[in-house]
């Protein structure tokens, strides 16, 4: 039994009666369970303020046009890349091989940052040449306000992942994290993941329907 | 200097600190001991809840006649009843019973802490900083004017533009965050660190309440996040976001489902706990096993996914679907059966039960009784029909109270003294207990229970003045509220007094008739709360009648 005061670093491990899985991964999931409700919330929203008689919303094609669909769609599959390059860092790590798992998980990183470069590049090219051609044709003004806040929120999420995987990452190179902290990586894996799969929803609603 | 001693958990853990009482200090405000933090949680609640009574004090005078009494100026008044609300709901009833369940939920379990301590000392650091953002338009006088639920047009920033508005969202945004770590780490805690033999289905009925109540916490919670990130992005940039202004294609009911799909699971989450509490007692001082516990757990899932799908009965008079207002009435309507079987298998514990009536049991008692009626006269408000002639009366107000003064409030009291003796190891004075208790139950129904009349006779809530035919209700109304208030002091200066001044108190305190883990292990309880891992021995669970051998503990022996 580990000790409670403030000096020991680690909480206390699993009970006798567990569900045979760490307390952090517990942790995360409950914690995602959260997250995809707050994502849910805004979800709502956006179809609520969208799917109304005469919402005047514009359709994807017109408002991003070929180009821009296929950017996003691009950034969508850098994402996923990304999401398997965090499965090969564990099965590295659960094989022993850390400097794998290194290279792995700089690749994942990769993937978020261009992810990010991509998001901020369509960001800009749609407040500078896009959206106010779509408000002077009377389009609904909660499309680009829907649209910042799902993505911004979603890149924000990102945004963290890459930090969590960086700090993940110099752990690992300072020999904290090692071939025996499986579930340190794991419960990163998940959140990454769930980062991924938010985006295929988002990238559906917002790019596809 | 004088050496602290302290039992238990409360003694200092370091031999300096011993003698230094800043040291000491410093050891509870960063603790990170579940116990502590408990300890720390409620005495944090306990200055809101009077903060937030105070509130509805100044509220209970100006209408005690009608005509201006207190404040010459109504838009000071009309601040009153959301931040009201929010101090009780947000500061004062949930973190309260985020500090029962901190220290009772790992004694039960049979686990040494919570799974993550220092999450836990963080969930409740960010609680005094959220209330300081919420409450901050008192300290530059712009206190936003649209109640606790903040409906846009109201609360956008043509109507509300001031500061203060902006800081009280922003507070409830901090509030949220610390109750979703709680419900983690508490999920995390009940799920995966139970001692042996503790199943799922050995659970004492409070953490099961908690168990359900962390779901609803994390399946709620967020939606209201984000309606409130919506809302301030509206009012911080008008120009871009028009989420709920119809000019810029909003929708302004839009708010409100978001809204009450969080508000209406935060009622269970503000109750939950509660009936867990009360479940403990009066199996405690019935002095037989709950009845109907497999229900009894079950029946609280049931209410917590009910809970889900009933939001729009807040929504009568909003101009949505007649057949969806029929749909959310039904439902709304069935949440009475899985709270009836939790009022009969309360009553059928006690039926035959050797009952004792100590102070925690009379406010079981209490409680069951009127909540009885709060549940009632929620019944009455699901209908559309009769809602649509009470929405925004003094009706919704008196049944509000019902439910969480007579509800929440009561079996927060009953819970208090019941753990009293474990928390601080000295025995409240019980003589004063009793005052406070029937000081409380009769001066809640003085204060609420005209307001039913009012409501029905169409006096409207939140207004600054009404017309004088209410004059003696709100009189009479307004008298009660102050005893109430008044009654509060003297249970905050009991429990003050027999901290320091109390008898010490046994291990198993209540006629050693507790039969849970916490029961098990010393008052105070050690830093560690078991020397070695505890083992539980599974009850087995069947219908015995009182007469019969195991039916009542004492013949069991
Ligand atoms: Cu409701």
């Amino acid at each position: 039994m580990s000790a409670q005061d403030g000096s020991v670093m680690e909480g206390p491990g699993p009970g006798e009666e567990s569900l045979g899985v760490t307390n952090g991964k517990i942790g995360m999931w409950t914690f995602l369970v959260m997250d995809a409700m707050t994502f849910a919330g805004i979800l709502a929203g956006y179809a609520r303020l969208r799917w109304t008689p005469d919402s005047m919303w514009p359709f994807p094609i017109d408002a991003f046009g070929v180009i821009g669909i296929q950017l996003t769609a691009l950034n969508t599959f850098i994402l996923i890349c990304s999401s398997v390059a965090m499965v090969h860092v564990l099965a590295e790590q659960m094989r022993g091989n850390m400097d794998r798992a290194e290279k792995w998980l700089m690749a994942t990183i990769g993937g978020g940052l261009i992810f990010l470069g991509i998001q901020a590049f369509e960001w800009t090219h749609l407040i500078i040449d896009k959206f106010h051609l779509l408000m002077d044709a009377g389009y609904n003004q909660n499309f680009p306000a829907t649209f910042y806040l799902l993505t911004g929120f979603h890149g924000m999420h990102v945004a963290v992942g890459v930090i969590y995987n960086t700090i993940i990452l110099m752990a690992i190179r300072r020999g904290r994290v090692t071939k025996d902290h499986t579930s340190t990586v794991e419960i990163a894996g998940l959140y990454w993941h769930f980062v991924d799969l938010i985006w295929i929803l988002v990238f559906t609603f917002v790019y596809l329907i | 200097m004088t050496e602290i001693k302290a039992k238990g958990y409360l003694s200092p853990l370091t031999e300096e600190a011993k003698t230094n009482k800043w040291l000491y200090l410093k050891e509870w405000l960063c603790t990170t001991d579940a116990k502590r933090i408990g300890v720390l949680y409620l005495a944090f609640s306990a200055v809101m809840g009077l903060f937030g009574g105070i509130l509805s004090i100044l509220i209970r005078i100006e209408l005690a006649h009608h005509g201006p009494v207190l404040f010459a100026d109504p838009s000071l008044y009309n601040a009153l009843p959301g931040f009201h609300a929010t101090a009780m709901i947000f500061f004062f009833i949930i973190p309260a019973f985020t500090g029962a369940g901190n220290f009772v939920v790992p004694i039960q379990i049979g686990a040494p802490d919570m799974a993550f301590p220092r999450l836990n000392l963080a969930a409740f650091w960010i609680l005094p900083p959220a209330a300081l953002v919420t409450f901050f338009g008192f300290f530059i006088n712009s206190l936003p004017e649209f109640g606790w639920t903040g409906y846009p047009p109201l609360s956008n920033n043509v109507y509300s533009g001031m500061l203060g508005a902006d800081f009280w969202v922003l507070g409830l945004v901090l509030v949220g965050v610390s109750s979703t770590m709680a419900a983690v780490n508490f999920l995390a805690t009940i799920f995966n660190m139970r001692c042996k033999g503790m199943k799922l289905f050995q659970l004492p009925l409070f953490t099961w309440s908690i168990i359900v109540t962390s779901f609803l916490i994390l399946a709620a919670t967020p939606v209201l996040t984000s309606a409130l990130l919506m809302l301030t992005f509206e009012r911080m940039f008008p120009g871009v976001f028009h989420f709920f202004n119809p000019a810029g294609g909003g929708d302004p009911v839009l708010y409100q489902h978001l809204f009450w799909f969080y508000s209406h699971p935060a009622v269970y989450i503000m109750i939950l706990p509660g009936f867990g509490i009360i479940s403990s007692v009066v199996q405690t001082f019935s002095r037989k096993h709950i009845f109907g516990y497999v229900l009894m757990a079950w029946s609280m899932m049931a209410i917590a996914v009910l809970g889900f799908v009933v939001w729009a009965h807040h929504m009568y008079t909003t101009g949505i679907a007649l057949e969806v207002r029929v749909g959310f009435m039904f439902l709304t309507m069935l949440i009475a059966v899985p709270t009836g079987i939790k009022i009969f298998s309360w009553m059928a514990t006690m039926w035959g039960g050797s009952l004792k009536f100590d102070t925690p049991m009379l406010f079981a008692i209490g409680f069951i009784a009127m909540f009885t009626l709060g549940g009632l006269s929620g019944v009455v408000l699901a209908s559309v029909s009769v809602d649509i002639q009470l929405h925004d009366t003094y009706y919704v107000v008196a049944h509000i109270h019902y439910v969480l003064v007579a509800g929440s409030m009561l079996t927060l009291f009953a819970g208090l003294y019941y753990w009293y003796p474990k928390v601080s190891g000295k025995m409240y004075n019980e003589f004063w207990g009793r005052v406070h208790f029937w000081l409380t139950a009769i001066f809640l129904n003085v204060t609420f229970f005209l307001q039913h009349w009012m409501g029905v006779a169409g006096m409207p809530r939140r207004y600054y003045d009404y017309d004088p035919q209410f004059e003696w209700a709100n009189m009479i109304s307004s008298g009660g509220a102050v005893v109430l208030f008044l009654a509060q002091l003297i249970f905050v200066a009991n429990l003050v007094w027999s901290w320091k001044y109390g008898e010490d108190a046994e291990d198993n305190h209540w006629y050693g008739d507790g039969i849970h883990l916490e029961w098990m292990v010393p008052s105070p309880p050690d830093h560690h709360n078991f020397p070695e891992p505890p083992e539980w021995k599974p009850i087995i669970r069947q219908h015995v009648s009182a007469d019969q051998p195991g039916g009542l503990w004492h013949r069991q022996q």
